[in-house]
């Protein structure tokens, strides 16, 4: 009997390394440790054993069973790893085909440089504003000290909507300055107004008779030109980096006084002269200045109590220099292939 | 205003490079622009001496020439000129040099003669014969009487040894618009001595000045100033060399002594000026007034000018003679037998001329410089500085005595210097010496703490204006970069606007891409999308001086705009483009001068799925937005869309606009032979419905039930109607209905369809059952029925 369990034992061991498939396991499963297998049946002869010979006997039959039990559950872990390991393989795909993409849309490229001037001023508490773009002569030409006769109200410069010259569309955000005011009333005042303005110029690579522009307008005590260049400078170096170079020279606005206008260093050839700064060395970026006392009397702001600075910034220029787009006319053509760039 | 660097230098001593001027100048607030070398045209160009002058062996019209050149060995050149004779001096083009125009010379043979160079005429080297009246005018020019000398350089002789500096002036300045006001910035700028000249007038001409002429202003609001002089026995002229060079360095062509002094003066003083032939001033009147019923003048350049009543002029006893402040009249031109001449030098009103100089298209330098209102101050000097130099160049001889009419006489004003509060504006430390040091500097004294403001500052009237001066010479880059302190505002965006870059953002992530066009647009834009001639939208806002007829009204819909943006993409043979845009338009209002400008976000596309596509992009931005549920209506009647596929979409009661395809005649309008979708929705209205805050709902305990119901019914009854009649009658179990197939065809009667939807039931409380789903069922069904005519299927 011991040979014959022994015999089971060997031959079982044998089939399971032979076996392929789980399939072939539980088919010897059945054949050896069934109710009608081979185990069971030599446990059937174990009456007719002595009484010394039973335990012993039985216990190699419970230790083969367990042997052949336990290799079944090994050989059956190897065989699903060996399984999983082909479907895996069989299931392998190219990783360089090109994804399903949901291919998003493109934010407009003047857009993207305006969210980023946007976000450095609400960093330093600017509310943006938004306001008319038709709007009176009073608040484009009049409130901001620009006298009757000034040669930016001729009608070859803007385009008028009334015989009187008394409405016009907007030549600059600066109009916004005194619907601030206006509606502020109390400083201090921090806004942003970005927005569309329009001059009668022919369209070319750097014209078009509509554009966009931002005024920036504080209103508080104390203000000062020092003021005026600290968050000048800050914006300079956040959009263009910490190492620009700024330079504010001395111009002329009606509603500034002392006015400026703001030049960046070159990135190109830092000062030298080349074909992008068109020889000067410095690129001009925005005009800007202290708020001219008579604007502010005018809106009802003591000029003794309170100062202010005021700047405006072209965007178009902005978003060409950021992303060195050479000319304007593309800006307003959304040609796909140009949207999809940025 | 052109600035010649060695005529400056009469005025001011000053050793700075071309660079370093521009740099200095423009930091201290005079812009330049650019800065022109005259010397960078011609190159190697020298003055020769002609040794020999032979005939070609094998040409009856040209000579060899052997020149002097200041070299070891003469340089043999051929000419085909006639006018060189031997010991001429002529300028010299030698081998590998540069003439006007950026002609190149080099050496070769001339009918197998060597020839290492040429000799030049006056055109070719850029001039004119206004500039060298006595050179030949069809030959080489001949230097012997230039004060030349052998291999000198030709631009030393011409006077090209000069660099032009190019200035933006600005408005308030107008005293920058002359050679003495820029010398006045070099010295501040510089701090160096400015060096101003009297002039000094020795007269003695014949005549008594009150006999010879008399001025009247009888419109002293358009003539604030008038002064004359009169210059008797007059020899016309060329003026001298030296003259003759600084004008064209100014950009004025030399044309005699008389009319060169007037505009020699008018750059240095930068008071125009204006010569008349007395002869043609009748009666020895001269009247300034305007033109009333004179309606016509030739002016000088010889065009004839039609007069309006207000514009001003210069008349004599009969007739104008010249426009004022703009140009003079061809009857009283100085010309070559000119005799007697009257000097005018005069302050007119800016605005006046500058309507006249607009009306008549003719801004000229002397206009220009009017317009900015010119110091009244400046007429005596300028016109006795011509009687000057009409002594110096022996031009003719001054009549003793000025005619000087002030109808305008400007008030002193004197400045209180307040240190403190220019240094509280500018956030300096500036001390007051200092500050009175940068005024004197500029010419402006301060005597007791007060500041005698210039006549020629009309631009200094407060304190800000004398920050400005203070800043400008202590350095705009000196003063110090301070943030803002003060009390804190909050920065950021108005609900509306942080609506607007939801809108965006969720407009990309459905794969639209932003899109910005113009506010004006063309009347026909309407016409192309099929709007009816009655159409309210017809009503817009109008340029007056539009720059075209395709950018003359104010939109009134984005929808032109946006079908022009898809067509040239699709013109482009862009395959699939979807686009967005958040666009205001402008609409009038009764009894306002200001339109309402709401904004509209417009969608479009073509090659990018169908209407199910455009209405799925609005239900998910609008719901992105968080808008109440939206309502989707058909539309028929709107021309600019598709008859049976155009959806009104109306939320929270409020119809905020429409979506759909566009109609195929109005994409032909538009050259798009293909599908086009569209949505034009109000964003200013949508801002009013949008949901309550969200909040938390407790998500299910128990599972839900389904049960799918197909039914048949017209083909007139809609989707929409089916789910809300569902919707009403399922009860409070009922959490959800979708459509999830429609079927037309075999089993179906003709004018039928099948219509199946998913309903979902839900409990809070526990699992439902049968029973309970049962009534609920029934209720729907027999609602269908009865609403609907729809039945099970």
């Amino acid at each position: 009997m011991k040979e014959q369990l022994e015999r089971i034992r060997a031959s079982a061991l044998a089939a399971l390394e032979e076996a392929t498939q789980t399939s072939d396991l539980e088919a010897l499963r059945v054949k050896v440790l069934g109710k009608k297998g081979e185990l069971t049946a030599v446990l059937k002869t174990m009456g007719k054993l002595s009484a010394e010979e039973r335990p012993v006997m039985g216990q190699l039959a419970n230790s083969v069973r367990a042997s052949i039990e336990e290799h079944l559950e090994q050989r059956k872990k190897e065989l699903a790893a060996a399984a999983l390991e082909a479907r895996l393989a069989a299931e392998a795909v190219d990783v360089t085909i090109p994804g399903s993409r949901q291919s998003l849309g493109h934010k407009h490229p003047m857009n993207i440089a305006l969210d980023e001037a946007k976000e450095i001023f609400i960093g330093m508490g600017f509310q943006i504003l938004e306001g008319p773009e038709v709007e009176l002569a009073d608040y484009n030409f009049t409130k901001l000290n620009t006298e009757e006769g000034h040669p930016a109200r001729d009608w070859s410069d803007t385009f008028y909507l009334k015989d009187d010259s008394s409405v016009l569309l907007r030549t600059q955000t600066s109009p916004m300055q005194i619907r601030a005011m206006e509606a502020i009333k109390e400083p201090p005042i921090r806004i942003l107004a970005p927005g569309r303005v329009f001059r009668k110029d022919e369209v070319d690579a750097t014209h078009s008779p509509m554009f966009h522009q931002i005024e920036g307008l504080v209103i508080d005590k104390g203000i000062t030109m020092a003021d005026l260049k600290g968050t000048l400078e800050t914006l300079v170096k956040s959009l263009y980096g910490e190492d620009s170079v700024v330079r504010f020279r001395p111009h002329h606005f009606p509603f500034t006084e002392p006015s400026c206008e703001v030049d960046v260093q070159c990135f190109k050839c830092h000062g030298q002269g080349c074909p992008t700064c068109k020889g000067e060395g410095w690129i001009e970026l925005l005009g800007a200045g202290m708020v001219h006392p008579k604007v502010l009397e005018t809106c009802g702001i003591d000029p003794n109590v309170y100062s202010g600075f005021a700047f405006g910034i072209g965007l178009e220029r902005m978003a060409m220099r950021r992303f060195q787009i050479s000319d304007l006319r593309l800006i307003f053509e959304n040609d796909i292939r140009f949207l999809e760039q940025f | 205003m052109n600035l010649s660097r060695k005529w400056l230098s009469e005025f001011v001593d000053i050793q700075a490079t071309d660079r370093e001027y521009d740099q200095v100048m423009t930091i201290a607030g005079q812009k330049v622009e650019t800065t022109t070398r005259l010397d960078a045209e011609l190159k190697n160009v020298k003055v020769g001496k002609v040794l020999s002058i032979v005939r070609h062996e094998n040409s009856d019209h040209m000579w060899v020439c052997q020149i002097d050149v200041g070299e070891a060995e003469p340089v043999q050149i051929v000419t085909g000129a006639q006018n060189v004779r031997q010991g001429d001096l002529v300028p010299v083009a030698l081998h590998n040099s540069w003439l006007s125009g950026g002609t190149h010379i080099t050496k070769g043979k001339l009918r197998g003669v060597a020839s290492n160079g040429m000799l030049c005429s006056i055109q070719e080297l850029g001039l004119t014969q206004n500039d060298c009246p006595e050179a030949c005018t069809d030959g080489i020019w001949i230097l012997n009487d230039e004060d030349a000398h052998v291999g000198q350089d030709i631009n030393e002789v011409i006077g090209n040894d000069d660099a032009v500096v190019e200035f933006e002036i600005t408005n308030n300045r107008p005293d920058c618009y002359s050679l003495i006001g820029l010398a006045r910035e070099t010295a501040a700028a510089f701090n160096v001595p400015l060096k101003l000249h009297e002039p000094v007038v020795r007269g003695g001409g014949p005549g008594v000045l009150p006999e010879l002429l008399d001025v009247e202003t009888p419109d002293p609001d358009l003539c604030r100033r008038y002064s004359a002089r009169m210059v008797r026995n007059v020899k016309i002229a060329p003026s001298p060399k030296w003259m003759r060079r600084r004008l064209r360095a100014a950009g004025i062509r030399p044309i005699n002594n008389i009319v060169d002094i007037t505009n020699y003066v008018m750059v240095e003083y930068g008071q125009p000026m204006h010569a008349f032939d007395y002869r043609y001033v009748k009666g020895g009147r001269i009247i300034v007034r305007r033109a009333g019923a004179d309606t016509e003048l030739t002016t000088l350049d010889g065009t004839v000018r039609r007069l309006t009543p207000d514009m001003l002029v210069i008349a004599d006893e009969t007739r104008p003679v010249g426009l004022a402040g703009i140009m003079g009249g061809e009857n009283s031109e100085i010309v070559d037998d000119t005799v007697d001449v009257v000097f005018e030098s005069a302050n007119f009103d800016g605005t006046s001329i500058r309507k006249t100089a607009l009306a008549l298209g003719m801004r000229t330098d002397a206009s220009g410089k009017f317009e900015k209102n010119i110091d009244p101050m400046l007429t005596l000097p300028a016109v006795n500085r011509a009687c000057e130099l009409v002594e110096l160049l022996g031009a003719g001889e001054v009549v003793d005595g000025v005619i000087d009419i002030l109808n305008y006489v400007p008030e002193p004003v004197v400045l209180p210097l307040e240190p403190d509060r220019i240094n509280a504006l500018l956030g300096t430390r500036i001390s007051e010496a200092d500050m009175i040091d940068y005024l004197r500097r500029e010419q402006i004294p301060v005597v007791d703490g007060m500041i005698q403001v210039p006549s020629w500052r009309p631009d200094l009237r407060r304190m800000a204006d004398i920050a400005e001066e203070v800043a400008r010479f202590y350095g705009y880059n000196e003063i110090p970069t301070t943030l803002m302190r003060g009390a804190t505002t909050r920065g950021g965006y108005s609900p509306s606007q942080k609506l607007e870059n939801l809108a965006g953002a969720g407009a990309r992530a459905l794969g639209y891409s932003e899109i910005i066009t113009y506010s004006f647009v063309s009347p026909s834009g309407l016409d192309m999308i099929r709007a009816p001639k009655d159409d309210p939208r017809r009503c817009q806002v109008k340029i007056l001086n539009p720059l075209g007829e395709d950018t003359s009204v104010m939109r009134t819909t984005a929808l032109p705009s946006m079908l022009d943006i898809l067509a040239r993409n699709y013109a482009y043979h862009n395959k699939s483009v979807k686009l967005y845009e958040l666009a205001k338009i402008y609409l009038p209002v009764q009894g306002e001068a200001l339109p309402y400008e709401p904004k509209l976000l417009v969608l479009g596309s073509y090659g990018a799925g169908d209407f199910f596509a455009m209405k799925g992009a609005v239900e998910d931005l609008l719901c992105a937005l968080n808008a109440q549920k939206p309502e989707f209506y058909p539309v028929r009647d709107n021309p600019t869309f598709h008859p049976g596929r155009c959806a009104g979409v109306r939320v929270g009661g409020k119809e905020l606009g429409v979506l759909g395809q566009i109609h195929p005649l109005a994409a032909r309008n538009y050259g798009m032979d293909c599908e086009v979708y569209a949505a034009e929705l109000n964003f200013t209205d949508l801002i009013t419905v949008l949901a309550g805050e969200k909040t938390y709902h407790p998500l299910p305990k128990y599972p839900a039930t389904t049960r799918d119901l197909a039914l048949v019914c017209c083909e007139d009854v809609t989707v929409g109607q089916l789910e809300a009649c569902i919707t009403a009658a399922g009860g409070k179990l009922l959490k959800d209905v979708a459509l999830f197939d429609i079927y037309r065809g075999v089993g179906i009667l003709p004018g039928m369809k099948s219509v199946a939807f998913s309903l979902t039931f839900r409990a809070e409380d526990r699992t439902l059952s049968d029973a309970d789903i049962a009534p609920a069922m029934e209720k729907i069904l027999k609602a269908l029925a009865q609403d609907l005519k729809a039945q099970r299927r």
